[in-house]
């Protein structure tokens, strides 16, 4: 176990896009660090944006930093496309691949022989409640079983560090907290590191051991609370009065920002 | 029962254009002008040889060939203009404008090139089919949405994963449109072709029989030809059915 060396760094990572065909910047990210640790659960929460989406792609590798260094577990990482799971709010499924298809594409683009593939991924559908969906094709799923698939995809990428954005918002309430509930389970059972990006302060308390608030663009030093609540969590603990108060105060936090 | 139906309507408005025709003709009593619907069935009965063996034969050639080369540039072009914004420029307007030629009139300079063998007709195919296919394969492969190349990407996917995986699957229903409207076509080029200048085909026959004033006998192979091209297009609309499975569960 390497649990000495963070999972995921920022070493002063600026970023900023190109406007106006490369004649304005717009700053979104200055000098930040930050040290994510194996299995933590952080969530991201802030306004539309201020930046939150774009830290995922620069994790991702899709962008790169126009300074500083990404890190994962604990060396330097210039090329990241493929060692980092991602799961897109819209859960981005194939519609012309069964699941199992769907499911196996990481292990596909990773060279895995298609039998081998199908013989890792069959049982994975089982322990994510998605059995016999292997041969159906993604419009024959309802949203939260879409969401599953979605999930096991980037947790068949193979990657330790998960992100996750905004991955219940499309949900009803009720699937969403079962959403919720499951996504700790896979959690515990998998040990990966998850960032996972919301809206909703509520769902932010419930998952994550620590919240990090994005405020408006460009960001250069990172808020972060650490959720006072032990594990397992039931969705009663949110009305403990510490929490009730910590929610209280990111939501004035937010607020402001909006004002 | 639905099913009955969708049936039921058209085939009682294809039977009373048959009629109305039948009682026309019949009034008319000039069968080199418009023959009945029956002389023509009889005709067709009385040529089914030459019809359905030499003559349907050399169109389904015209066609295979004028058809196969379109699918095959079609694709190869479209990929092309996909993989470079210059190929698009420079070949798209190019496209566009084979289609305001009008076709007809520039057929005979074909005859005049490739002289009476097979290639004069392929040519007028082609002309027909090529623009179809090449633009709903374009139309198709452009489709395809960032979101998803992007999710490609961050799997570690390939350009040519990506292709394979991403943008031909989308660029399949375009595909499969084009085909459809582009063999319907192509059965209409081939007669065209073969009317300008050839020694067999059923648009030859169809020209044939009019010098002849036998009316009857130029809307003979008419008739094959069309039952030709709705065979096509069910052909490709199986195909499609096929190869679009997962479309049912959208």
């Amino acid at each position: 176990m390497t649990s000495l060396s963070p999972a995921l760094s920022f070493r002063d990572v600026s970023f900023h896009y190109q406007v106006d065909g490369g004649k304005q910047i717009s700053p979104i990210l200055n000098q930040v660090s930050l040290d994510i640790h194996a299995r933590e659960f952080i969530t991201i929460i802030g306004p539309s944006g201020s930046g939150k989406s774009t830290m995922f792609r620069l994790i991702t590798g899709l962008e790169q930093p126009v300074a500083g260094a990404i890190e994962l577990g604990g060396s330097e990482a210039p090329h990241r496309h493929g060692k980092v799971g991602y799961m897109p709010q819209k859960d981005l499924l194939l519609p012309w691949r069964t699941i199992l298809d769907n499911a196996a594409l990481p292990l596909e683009l990773k060279g895995v022989s298609r039998q081998e593939a199908q013989r890792q991924v069959l049982p994975m559908l089982e322990e994510f409640g998605l059995k016999g969906t292997e041969s159906k094709y993604p419009g024959n799923l309802s949203g939260g079983m879409r969401q599953r698939v979605s999930f096991l995809r980037s947790v068949l990428s193979g990657s330790d560090v998960l992100l996750l954005d905004e991955p219940f918002s499309a949900l009803d309430a009720i699937t969403r907290l079962s959403m919720q509930e499951w996504l700790l389970e896979q959690w515990e059972l998998r040990g990966k590191t998850i960032l996972f990006i919301t809206h909703d302060v509520d769902e932010a308390l419930f998952l994550s051991d620590r919240i990090f608030i994005f405020q408006q663009a460009p960001i250069s030093r990172l808020e972060e609370v650490t959720v006072p609540l032990a594990r397992p969590r039931t969705i009663k603990d949110l009305t403990q009065p510490a929490v009730a108060e910590l929610k209280q105060q990111l939501i004035d936090r937010l607020r402001k920002r909006v004002d | 029962m639905n099913r009955w139906k969708d049936y039921a309507t058209p085939a009682l408005v294809f039977a009373a254009f048959l009629i109305l025709w039948e009682v026309t003709a019949r009034v008319i009593g000039a069968s080199f002008i418009l023959p009945s619907f029956t002389q023509v069935m009889v005709r067709i009965w009385e040529l089914r040889e030459a019809l359905l063996t030499t003559h349907l034969f050399s169109t389904l050639q015209i066609v295979a060939i004028g058809l196969g080369l379109s699918i095959a540039l079609g694709i190869g072009l479209a990929v092309w203009m996909n993989y470079s914004r210059a190929v698009e420029k420079a070949f798209y307007p190019i496209l566009v404008a084979s289609q305001t030629i009008p076709i007809i009139a520039i057929a005979p300079i074909f005859v005049l090139w490739f002289g009476y063998s097979i290639w004069s007709k392929v040519a007028v195919t082609l002309l027909f089919t090529f623009f179809p296919i090449t633009v709903a394969t374009f139309d198709g492969l452009k489709s395809v949405s960032r979101e998803y190349k992007e999710l490609l990407q961050t799997m570690g996917a390939s350009g040519r994963d990506i292709f394979f995986k991403l943008s031909v699957p989308t660029a399949l229903p375009f595909f499969y449109s084009g085909i459809k409207v582009g063999v319907t076509l192509s059965v209409i080029g081939a007669a065209i072709g073969e009317w300008l200048g050839a020694q067999a085909g059923l648009g030859y026959f169809s020209r044939r029989m009019m010098t002849q004033f036998d009316g009857a006998g130029v809307f003979a192979p008419i008739v094959i030809l069309s039952l030709l091209g709705i065979a096509l297009f069910l052909i490709v609309g199986a195909l499609e059915k096929r190869a679009l499975r997962w479309r049912k569960t959208q």
